[in-house]
Formats: structure tokens, C-alpha cells, sequence
């Protein structure tokens, strides 16, 4: 990154170091998120030992087709994002802002399926509360799942707004031409964000929709 | 620490004609601040606040239990004192303390770099520690809550009187400023260090303010996390914790202690990073096996996140789980008395001087030497069954965190006063603080030990007529303790004004902060300095000859 050529804050010796700081930080930043969302995972498959039947119930009562959708969609926008800073690291801005409203609209679609999805689940009063959707001496164990299940997409929903708010915040710097060859770390760093985010949905799309189906 | 510095500029620096105080005086200036050390200043007046106020629960709670019956407050209205107390005291004081005051104001400094590797970050970590503030004052004054700053389920879930959901996301949102603060410091020492200072050349304060941050920034997204589930299991009524619901209410302990226990090393090591420096300027003689404190805060911060499970003993955790967590929990006192014998060593022969922050080190080494041993007390299996739940628990940790935490505390804060306001603090008085604090601490909390050792169980407003001599010594002992508290606002306070002006290397010692000037300019240093030698440079004794 010796060619780097953004701006430089009076605590750096040259926009490289800067730029090097800015990736160090976002890593590290995800490692505080990967013990958030740790600390869901473990919960989720404490109580998950503790009601395996109840789980296994809530689990085939989830909607296998739209987060299998939501799946292909996140891993895809991953790749737009990907070929969007490959772009701009060969000097294309035009090619930038494309791969950037690709991503945005496949993660806007997630979030809209997924708004879907959470409808179908209030009809059905899927909802932990009373007047519980489900019946039978599993319905306690199937209560934990769906708490977990609303608290964990929440969760993961929010980490998507922020995102295309990221998204969005860096195709209107890109369309005026604040990005270039030699700079691109603004790029990078949300490009860590938002692959991140996508791995917890790798790991949350098992968890919630195919456990409960095997076996 | 050797430094070289053209002959121009080091003039320019001893006598600035601006410093970071008077550069721009206008409110908005502060409040916008980007500048590590006027941020540090914010933390400092904030944390001051909410010191006073965890002072004055813990006042109240003191003159209620002169007597046994109690009838200063209902009962009610005691566990709501003792909540706020620990809640304020936690995460509101002890938690930022040392690293968001006096770390953001040094660690740049001793890097001999201008700002921390992120300064917009460092100003949103104050907002957020605000924020939060304000929202756990909020729960606190409309009523409060009677958990205890534990939240142990179901009592928080199924029980709790009062505002848990706004206590709860109180503490949540300036989770994210300790967050920030950690991640902070941890890239700045990685990517801003001069060049010359590798590792081995850092000041021991920055190697344990690299370990806090290690803790911060992995300990506090699992509390978030367990605030966010307990607060969706309160509002919503589902049994994540709550056993009559099919919950696991020993999983709340466990993610709880998890993020807790290590935060009490969050609330240790800066002190021992501060109590490093001030034992070697005040011996005038290089720190006594620098790499064995350096890596003692390394072992100290990693074994720290694997004794959680000692907090829980009595809860109906496996036998095999308590021994091994006893276990660990003994090998964690090994790098503590590490760093108290290398202290030791280190003022053996020196020429010591019995400065203010010097006198406040020493209290410190020994209160928390006395708080580390009863820590192997509650390590024990056996003896934690007999003293768990009682005054000597209480006892135990405020020596840690009272006589340790925040005597290191006063001692960095009047060891880097010159620097900071660039203004002495008036000597006398705060050599009389500093005895007047360590003797109110003893009087209020060594009778705790026995009271526990005897039997008298925390967190009760009243308490059995046999246990009122020492609980009247106690109180006494607080109120030593308040007024002596009280004495560095007056003093300090006094000192922006009337104090003496500060040289920029008042106690001669090494370290590149005291090359700046007192106060320093905006960007710290003109030209970034180069490390040529190692840290805590100072003269062999023998070398030096007899005292003087």
C-alpha cells in the first residue's frame, strides 16, 4: 500500500500508515463483534441441548425457502462488493457505484424477504408470548427457539441497515469522485464490515432453519 | 529513556507560547474536540460526577447501619442504594477511570505521537459514555432497582421493582464507549509507536493499558450481548434465564462473569500500570524486572478471562468445574504478586522521595496486597462456602478496587497534574489526603473482614445487634474516608489558580511525556522523537553514591 494517496491526519507519517491503521482498527472492531454474536451462539445452543425436541419443532416450522433465498443473496452481494473494490483498485468509479447499488439492492431484497418472512411468523403467532402458535409438551423448548430466532435476526437486521447506510454513504462520495486508485481503504473497511455480517448469517441460516430439519 | 531532540526545537517545547488549553476557548471547541487530551479532561470532570454520586449511596448506606435496626432508610430503599452504588461505582467510575483520563492523555504522549490512531472515535466514545450515563441516571432517579449490580435471574427478569430496561440499556450504550476506547489504544500502540520503540522500550503504563484494552474490546460485546437478553427476557416475558419458563438461570451467571470477572482486571491493571511508573520516578532507579511486570499484565489479562466460573461456587456448579476454576483462579495470583515483588524490588536502594503519588503507590501496594491474599481466602473451595455472601467478600474487593483502583487513581492523577494543567498541586495537603485516605479506608473496611469472617451476610438494611461495634467503626471510617475524598476537589481545584507553574519535568523523570511541555502544546511534540535506549534510564545507585 505504498502508493496510498488519501488524506493524512496529523498523527500519521504518510497516508499509507493511516490507511494501514483504518484496516487494523475495522479488524479489530469485528473481533468485538464476533464475541456479540458469540455470546448469542453459545445461549442459542445451551438451550438448544437443554429443549432439543422443542427446538427441533420451532426449527421445521421456519421458512426453509426464503432464508435459503436470503442465503443465495447475501453470498452473492458479498461478491458484488467484492468486484466493486477490485474495480476501483483499477481505477473504474463507474464500475464502483454499479457494484455498489448491486450490493445495496441485493441486501435491501434480504431485508425485504425478510420482513416477509417475520410477517408470516406474527400470523402464525410464532411470537413467544401467550397464545403461542405451536401446542404440545415441546411448545416451551419451540418458545426459547423463536425468542432466540427474533433476537438473532433483529440483531443481524440491524447490522444490515448500518451497512447500506454504509453502502449508501460510500456511493455518494464514490460519484464525486472521492475514490481513485490510490485510494480505496474507505472501500476496504466497509468491504470487512459487510463480509462480516454475512458470516453471521452463514452461521445463523444452520442454526435456525436446517438443525431442526436433519434427522 | 534517551531522546534525541534538535536543540531549536526542544526550546520551543519546555517554553511553549500556546498550549492545548488556551489554544481556543469557546465551548464548542471542547465540546468538538478531537484532541486526546481535552478529551481526557471531559472524562475526567464526567467520572468525577459519578464518583460523588456512588460516594454519597455508599454514604447513605454507611449511616444506616450504625445501627442494627436501621431506620435512616426502608429496607426497599437500602437495596436500591446498594444497586445504584455498584452500578455507578462499576461502570461509571472504575471501568474508565485510569485508562480514559490519564490514558488518553499519556499514551499519546509517551509514544511521542499527536493524537491516538483515531480521534474522532475517542470523542464519540465520550458521547456514548454520556449517553449511557444519562440513561442509567435516568433508571436510577425515577426509582432504581433492587438487583444488585449483578442483574442475577430470575430476580431481574421475574422480581425487580423498578426501571431495569433503561439501567440495563444504560450500561449497554457506554459498553460501546469502553468499546471504542479499547480498540483505540490497542491500534495506536500497535501503529503509532516512534520509531526506536519497540515493545521492550514501552513504559509499563502503555503494556498495561494494551492489556486492559485486549479486555475491553473482548470482554464487553458479552455483556452487551447478556443485557440484550435479559432485557428481551424482562419486556417479553420468555425464559431464556428464567428456570420457571425452561430457562437457565446459571447460563445469566455464567455469560454475566464471563464479561465481569475479567472486568475486574479491567479495574486493576491501569493502576498497576500507573503504580509501575510512579515507583520507579519516586525510587529515581529503573524498574526492578521490567519484562516480567510487562508480561505479568499479558498473563494477568489472559488468565483473567478463565476464572469466571469462581464467582459461582455456591450456585450448583459441578464440583470438577469449582476445582478447576479454583484452581485457575490461585494461578492468576501469581502474576499479581509478581508485579508487588518487583515494586518492592525496584525501592530497594533507591533514592525514594514521599511525594504525594508516591505515598498514594505505596497505600496501594499495600492495600492491594492485603486485597490480592483474602482473594486466595475466596479461591478456596472450602473456606469460600464458609465466607460467600458476607461482609468478607465486600471487604475483599474494595480492597482491590477502593484501597487499589482508586488510590492509583489519586496517584496518577496528582503524578500527571503538573503535565495536565501544567500547574502544581499544593504538596502539603495532598500528603495529607493521601494518609488521611489510606487510614479511613483500613478503619472502614478491615472491621468488614471480621464482621464477614463472623458470619454477617451482605446487602441486608438491618443486621444482628452483636455486629454493631465494628459496623460503628466502620462508618466512622467512611466518614474519614469521605472528607478525605472530598480534599483533592478543593486542592486541585485551588491549584488551576493559585498553584505553583510546573517545570515539564517536575519529579526528573524519564518517559517522553515529561520531554513535552507542561501543559503541551496542541500537537504534543514539533518534531516526533526518536527512542534510542531503554525505558526507566536512570542511574545505577551505586553509581550515583550515598543520598543526598
Amino acid at each position: 500500500m505504498s502508493e496510498v494517496a488519501g488524506p493524512r491526519s496529523l498523527q500519521y507519517e504518510t497516508p499509507a500508515h493511516q490507511a494501514d491503521a483504518a484496516m487494523v482498527g475495522m479488524w479489530l472492531f469485528l473481533a468485538t463483534e464476533l464475541l456479540f454474536f458469540g455470546g448469542l451462539f453459545l445461549t442459542f445452543l445451551v438451550c438448544r441441548h437443554q429443549h432439543p425436541l422443542g427446538f427441533a419443532l420451532a426449527g421445521r416450522n421456519t421458512e426453509l425457502v426464503i432464508g435459503a433465498v436470503n442465503t443465495v443473496l447475501l453470498v452473492t452481494s458479498s461478491a458484488s462488493y467484492g468486484a466493486g473494490l477490485l474495480l476501483i483498485e483499477r481505477g473504474s468509479r463507474r464500475g464502483l457505484v454499479l457494484a455498489l447499488a448491486v450490493t445495496a439492492a441485493l441486501g435491501a431484497s434480504f431485508l425485504i424477504l425478510k420482513g416477509f418472512e417475520w410477517r408470516d411468523d406474527f400470523r402464525r403467532h410464532l411470537f413467544p408470548g401467550a397464545g403461542f402458535g405451536l401446542s404440545g409438551e415441546d411448545a416451551g423448548g419451540a418458545q426459547l427457539f423463536f425468542a432466540f430466532y427474533f433476537i438473532a435476526t433483529g440483531l443481524h437486521g440491524v447490522h444490515m441497515l448500518v451497512g447500506l447506510g454504509l453502502l449508501g454513504w460510500l456511493a455518494l462520495r464514490a460519484r464525486g469522485g472521492a475514490f481513485d486508485r490510490g485510494w480505496t481503504t474507505p472501500v476496504a473497511v466497509v468491504g470487512l464490515y459487510w463480509s462480516f455480517v454475512d458470516m453471521v448469517w452463514l452461521i445463523l441460516f444452520p442454526l435456525i432453519y436446517l438443525l431442526g430439519r436433519a434427522g | 529513556m534517551s531522546v534525541t531532540f534538535e536543540e531549536p526545537t526542544l526550546r520551543a517545547q519546555v517554553h511553549p507560547v500556546r498550549n492545548y488549553l488556551t489554544e481556543d476557548g469557546s465551548l464548542a471547541s471542547w465540546l468538538l474536540t478531537t484532541d486526546h487530551k481535552r478529551i481526557a479532561l471531559l472524562y475526567l470532570g464526567s467520572i468525577t460526577l459519578f464518583f460523588f454520586l456512588g460516594g454519597a449511596a455508599a454514604a447513605l448506606m454507611r449511616l444506616q447501619l450504625i445501627t442494627p435496626g436501621g431506620y435512616i432508610v426502608a429496607p426497599e430503599t437500602y437495596n436500591r442504594l446498594f444497586t445504584m452504588h455498584g452500578i455507578i461505582m462499576v461502570w461509571f467510575f472504575l471501568v474508565p477511570s485510569v485508562p480514559v483520563t490519564m490514558g488518553n492523555f499519556v499514551v499519546p504522549l509517551m509514544l511521542g505521537a499527536r493524537d491516538l490512531a483515531f480521534p474522532r472515535l475517542n470523542l464519540f466514545s465520550w458521547y456514548l459514555f454520556v449517553a449511557g450515563g444519562l440513561v442509567t441516571l435516568y433508571a436510577l432517579f425515577v426509582g432504581g432497582l433492587d438487583t444488585g449490580w449483578t442483574f442475577y435471574t430470575p430476580l431481574s427478569t421475574n422480581y425487580v421493582q423498578g426501571a431495569l430496561v433503561a439501567a440495563a440499556v444504560g450500561i449497554f450504550i457506554s459498553g460501546f464507549s469502553s468499546i471504542a476506547t479499547g480498540l483505540n489504544f490497542i491500534v495506536t500502540i500497535h501503529r503509532l509507536r516512534p520509531p526506536g520503540m519497540t515493545f521492550y522500550r514501552m513504559p509499563l503504563f502503555l503494556w498495561s493499558i494494551y492489556a486492559t484494552s485486549v479486555i475491553y474490546v473482548l470482554g464487553t460485546p458479552v455483556l452487551a450481548i447478556t443485557l440484550v437478553l435479559l432485557t428481551f427476557e424482562h419486556v417479553f416475558h420468555v425464559g431464556v434465564f428464567d428456570p420457571s419458563l425452561g430457562g437457565d438461570p446459571l447460563l445469566f451467571q455464567h455469560l454475566f462473569w464471563f464479561y465481569s470477572h475479567p472486568a475486574v482486571y479491567i479495574m486493576i491493571l491501569p493502576g498497576m500500570g500507573v503504580i509501575s511508573e510512579i515507583v520507579s520516578t519516586f525510587s529515581q532507579k529503573g524498574i526492578f524486572g521490567y519484562k516480567f511486570i510487562a508480561w505479568s499484565s499479558i498473563s494477568i489479562a489472559v488468565i483473567g478471562f478463565f476464572v469466571w466460573g469462581h464467582h459461582m461456587f455456591v450456585a450448583g456448579t459441578s464440583i470438577y468445574s469449582s476445582i478447576v476454576f479454583s484452581l485457575l483462579s490461585y494461578l492468576v495470583a501469581v502474576p499479581s504478586a509478581i508485579k508487588v515483588f518487583n515494586w518492592i524490588g525496584t525501592l530497594h536502594k533507591g533514592f525514594i522521595r514521599f511525594d504525594a503519588p508516591m505515598l498514594y503507590a505505596l497505600g496501594f501496594i499495600g492495600l492491594f496486597t492485603v486485597g490480592g491474599l483474602t482473594g486466595l481466602f475466596t479461591a478456596a473451595l472450602a473456606v469460600d462456602v464458609h465466607v460467600t455472601q458476607t461482609y468478607f467478600v465486600v471487604a475483599h474487593f474494595h480492597y482491590i478496587m477502593v484501597g487499589g483502583m482508586v488510590s492509583a487513581y489519586f496517584a496518577g492523577l496528582h503524578y500527571w497534574w503538573p503535565k495536565i494543567t501544567g500547574r502544581m498541586y499544593p504538596e502539603m495537603y495532598a500528603r495529607v489526603a493521601a494518609v488521611l485516605i489510606f487510614l479511613g479506608f483500613n478503619i472502614t473496611f478491615f472491621p468488614q473482614f471480621i464482621l464477614g469472617y463472623l458470619g454477617m451476610p451482605r446487602r441486608y438494611a438491618t443486621y444482628a445487634p452483636e455486629f454493631q461495634v465494628l459496623n460503628v467503626l466502620s462508618s466512622a471510617g467512611a466518614s474519614i474516608l469521605a472528607i478525605a475524598y472530598a480534599m483533592p476537589l478543593f486542592y486541585l481545584g485551588w491549584s488551576l489558580v493559585y498553584g505553583r507553574r510546573a517545570l515539564a519535568n517536575p519529579w526528573g523523570a524519564t518517559g517522553l511525556e515529561w520531554q513535552a511541555a507542561s501543559p503541551p502544546i496542541k500537537e504534543n511534540f514539533v518534531v516526533t522523537p526518536v527512542i534510542t535506549g531503554p525505558p526507566y534510564d536512570y542511574p545505577r545507585p551505586e553509581l550515583v553514591g550515598r543520598h543526598v
